[in-house]
């Protein structure tokens, strides 16, 4: 994925109400009259979300000409999952070479000690 | 017998935050010395791939610091920063720039560690902000190599549905 691709993906889970749509949306598909249910919001304001969710491709519409319910789509929550990942094994690898060295700071202590 | 649970967590608390926890076994003492001491840090700091080039600290207010390690490909990956508080042994609170350009050209990250000992064990929390969410967003794509996709706080729960979606 391409950062700017992720800096999309990152702005649109920066709203809490986008976060939420998306929770709703992991349950299953939806309408957007359901979608709009739970928010004291117009639905421009409902619809202005969900666009940003669809550009940042997390949702997709299902083809149902009437209803057009909206969909989760999990690639690119994967992709923040990675990248996330991916500072932290740095930051991981460090820790377990810490705590083993910390092991060996508190037996030096104890040697100190026992002499 | 306790649980180690010596995990690390990484969380994003806000667009320009990222947070850690991870618990270690040895009294808060110990850890804020291997913490900050430099000939301690070089021990541990960087991936064990990495070779250690400068370890230069002075842990007081307004005190100075720097690490350079050499990564498994041999590029340098300097970090440097000035103390702000330091507060023995439970609290840390210092500047950190990579410093590589155009990186150390804006406002540096500001990070705060605390150490909390529990039961003879210390939970070290780091937290760090950057000027914006941009240069969050690019630490976020440092680091050395991926493994299994894992914790995003509020999207975990997230996450968890799709993989049971997807079997």
């Amino acid at each position: 994925m391409t950062p700017d691709r992720l800096s999309n993906t990152f702005a649109a889970l920066a709203d809490p109400t986008r976060r939420a749509i998306l929770a709703r949306l992991a349950l299953g598909q939806a309408s957007v009259t359901e979608l709009a249910a739970p928010f004291q919001m117009t639905m421009p304001a409902v619809s202005k979300h969900l666009k940003v969710l669809e550009r940042a491709g997390l949702i997709a519409r299902g083809r149902e000409a009437q209803w057009r319910p909206r969909r989760l789509d999990g690639e690119p929550l994967r992709d923040v999952a990675e990248w996330i990942e991916q500072y932290r094994s740095f930051w991981d690898e460090s820790f377990d070479r810490l705590d083993e060295y910390l092991q060996e700071m508190k037996k030096e202590k104890e040697d100190g000690r026992k002499r | 017998m306790v649980e180690r649970d010596s995990k690390l967590k990484v969380t994003l608390p806000s667009d320009r935050e990222i947070a850690m926890t991870r618990y270690f076994e040895a009294p808060r003492e110990l850890v804020f010395e291997a913490w900050t001491k430099p000939e301690h840090v070089r021990n541990w700091w960087g991936p064990r791939n990495t070779t250690k080039v400068v370890f230069e600290a002075e842990v007081r207010p307004g005190g100075a610091w720097r690490y350079v390690i050499l990564s498994g490909e041999g590029v340098e990956v300097p970090f440097r920063g000035v103390y702000q508080e330091v507060t023995p042994p439970e609290l840390l609170v210092y500047t950190e720039i990579y410093d590589v350009a155009p990186f150390n050209a804006g406002d540096p990250a500001v990070n705060t560690a605390t150490f909390t000992e529990e039961a003879g064990r210390t939970l070290v929390s780091v937290t760090t902000v950057y000027p914006t969410q941009e240069v969050r967003d690019f630490v976020l794509t440092t680091g050395m190599e991926s493994g299994a996709a894992e914790s995003y706080d509020r999207l975990e729960d997230l996450l968890i549905e799709l993989s049971k979606r997807k079997r």
